[in-house]
């Protein structure tokens, strides 16, 4: 029995199967071509770009908690003018879909990498994450209030021609305001989660683990709340959801895609198990099989 | 290439200090993959409900081209379910990892290499290279008392043409820290050193006054330990942040921007 494992975003989006790797947790793709094939995967998200380079924050970015990790990496990266002259021609080999994903301090930021971007045609889509903080909306995070996330959307709208994805915070009182926000702002999907703010302190040393104090929760110690959060939104919006959040293998996947998620993406296991994206496309397909399902179609947002 | 694959503990030795020799080999049979002297692994540890992330652990040594040593310091919980792992254990591990040391065009050069506690362990299998690529090589090894260095010095013994013992409280060897061994007044055309931090940046101390080549392997903390995350970042003169775990974790101590 032909199993099929294709899922359509919408706006031109259309995946082999529903499994992506999550920004920052997937380098630029070729960090992992070594143990897998990244053309099995739907596709890849590779690192946030900002307009400028950025080195990020200082070290120690990184703290062990359990079933989890918080980071505070801070958005280094070369910078979206370094990425399209060097790293977007290692890309353009791949069958799978690449996506890139944006930041930027304030609007203008955000229009302006998509702009540079838009003309590179194997960029199938952009994920533009609005949980950075707005330098001009006083540092709060533009993921954060409904109009602001809306700011961002519409005007990443206007310059950006192909698929464009918003992945929303979790940091917030109604994840599905925002999501409904940005729809209207003409987002063609929307994935959560980006990571939960958190903190560890080191009572021997009596200081933060982490030089920011704060940082990213992210592992399965997030994944019961992302579930909740996906399947909220998915019954409150009409565009795809894309789930991620803590997804170690297939059961996992499969549980968002239960509660309404079009597709997936993989972040933090891919550092346990750099080929955990591609047994999760096996994982799926093997329950598909077991279960006699035909189409990944018929398992989203049964419940 | 790197790769992850299923290993079998062959062998865990407890020494005096509490560390322990552990050899592995592969599941399948296979070769190792050829490993640089400080180059190292992730293993992940499933023994441990608490540890999440791989434990970054150093190659100690590789034998007869399949066995792979690891010098494990029991730390925290990670580490210590690691080390009570018993004899046929399947472990996941993933190598072989970042840069190691630089040991070429070494022959007629007089090095020195210096260890402290599990930092001794990469030194082992770059001892060996040296001594093989014709270099002099003299082992200066630190630790608090006799337990710490006991069972250590021997495995350099085969290959260094000295192993000079330090220990804080003098019960075996030079009495002091392992820079203030005598050894350390002659002439060397390069240091490499491992161990705890404060004593890595003594020697790097040392190596700068004297206008010495010097290497130093940092331990910053790690997630992914492929240059995938940029968790494990140190910051450098030439490049700004970079990645322990592809660039190190081995540095020359003259991009070490912190430790000027
Ligand atoms: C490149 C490299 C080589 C190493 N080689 C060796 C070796 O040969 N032998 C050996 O015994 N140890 C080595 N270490 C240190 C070893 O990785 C840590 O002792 C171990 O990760 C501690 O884990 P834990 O669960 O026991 O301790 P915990 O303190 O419970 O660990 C909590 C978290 O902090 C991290 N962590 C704690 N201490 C360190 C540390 N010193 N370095 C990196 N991460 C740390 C852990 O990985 C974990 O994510 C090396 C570290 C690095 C980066
Ligand atoms: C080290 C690290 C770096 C990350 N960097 C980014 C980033 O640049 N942009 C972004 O939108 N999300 C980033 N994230 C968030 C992940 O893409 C993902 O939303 C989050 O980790 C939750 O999924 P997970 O639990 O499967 O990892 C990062 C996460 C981690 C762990
Ligand atoms: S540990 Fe992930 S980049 Fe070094």
């Amino acid at each position: 029995m032909g199993i099929n494992l294709k899922v359509d975003l919408g706006a031109g989006l259309k995946l082999d199967n529903p499994v992506l790797t999550a920004s920052g947790t997937f380098g630029f793709g070729h960090q992992y071509a070594e143990f897998i094939d990244l053309n099995r995967l739907g596709g890849f998200i590779v690192k946030g770009t900002t307009l400028e380079p950025r080195q990020g924050n200082p070290a120690p970015r990184l703290v062990e908690t359990p079933s989890g990790m918080i980071n505070a990496v801070g958005l280094q990266n070369p910078g979206v003018e370094d990425f399209a002259k060097y790293i977007y021609p290692t890309l353009t080999g791949f069958t799978s879909k690449v996506i890139v994903n944006i930041s930027g301090a304030q609007v203008s930021d955000y229009v302006k990498v998509a702009e540079i971007l838009a003309p590179l045609e194997k960029v199938s889509a952009i994920e533009v994450n609005i949980s950075c903080p707005n330098v001009k909306g006083g540092g709060m995070s533009f993921g954060t209030s409904p109009e602001m996330a809306a700011e961002v959307t519409a005007a990443v709208r206007k310059v950006w021609p192909r698929h464009m994805m918003v992945k929303l915070t979790p940091n917030v009182t109604s994840v599905v305001q925002i999501a409904k926000a940005v729809e209207a702002a003409g987002a063609d999907s929307v994935s959560l989660v980006n990571t939960f703010l958190a903190m560890v302190v080191d009572v021997e040393r009596r200081k933060a683990c982490l030089s920011t104090v704060t940082g990213g929760l992210s592992g399965p110690a997030i994944r019961p709340i992302a579930v909740r959060m996906v399947w909220q939104v998915a019954q409150a919006v009409k565009i795809p959801v894309v789930g991620l959040g803590g997804i170690m293998d297939a059961s996992d996947a499969l549980q968002f895609i239960m509660a309404g998620a079009t597709a997936v993406q993989i972040g933090t296991a891919n550092f346990i198990d750099p080929a955990a994206s591609v047994k999760v496309v096996d994982g799926i397909e093997d329950y598909c099989r077991r279960h006699n399902v035909a189409d990944i179609s018929e398992l989203r947002g049964i419940i | 290439m790197k790769q992850v694959k299923d290993f079998i503990l062959t062998g865990n030795r407890t020494l005096p200090s509490g560390c322990h020799l552990m050899t592995f080999v592969p599941a399948d049979g296979a070769k190792l993959p050829a490993i640089e002297p400080g180059q190292f692994v992730q293993v992940k540890v499933d023994n441990s409900p608490k540890a999440f992330l791989r434990r970054p652990i150093s190659v100690c040594d590789v034998r007869y081209e399949t066995e792979l040593v690891l010098f494990v310091k029991p730390q925290g919980e990670g580490t210590r379910c690691l080390v009570e792992l018993p004899e046929n254990s399947v472990v996941n591990i993933m190598l072989p990892l970042g840069r190691g040391f630089s040991c070429d065009e070494c022959n007629g050069h007089k090095v020195l290499l210096v260890g402290g506690g599990v930092g001794a362990a990469p030194l082992v299998a770059l001892c060996k290279n040296l001594a093989a690529g014709g270099a002099d090589v003299t082992v200066a090894i630190g630790g608090r008392s006799r337990r710490d260095v006991a069972g250590v010095d021997v495995l350099y013994k085969p290959y260094a043409s000295k192993v000079l013992v330090a220990t804080d409280d003098g019960s075996c060897g030079h009495k002091g820290v392992v820079t203030s061994l005598p050894g350390f007044d002659e002439h060397y055309d390069r240091i490499y050193c491992c161990g705890p931090t404060p004593m890595m940046k003594a020697v790097a101390r040392i190596a700068r006054a004297k206008d010495i080549w010097c290497q130093v392997s940092l331990e910053n903390h790690m997630a992914c330990g492929i240059g995938a995350c940029l968790c494990c970042v140190e910051n450098t003169s030439d490049r700004g942040n970079v990645c322990v775990c592809t660039e190190g974790p081995v540095f020359n101590i003259n991009r070490l921007q912190s430790w000027e």
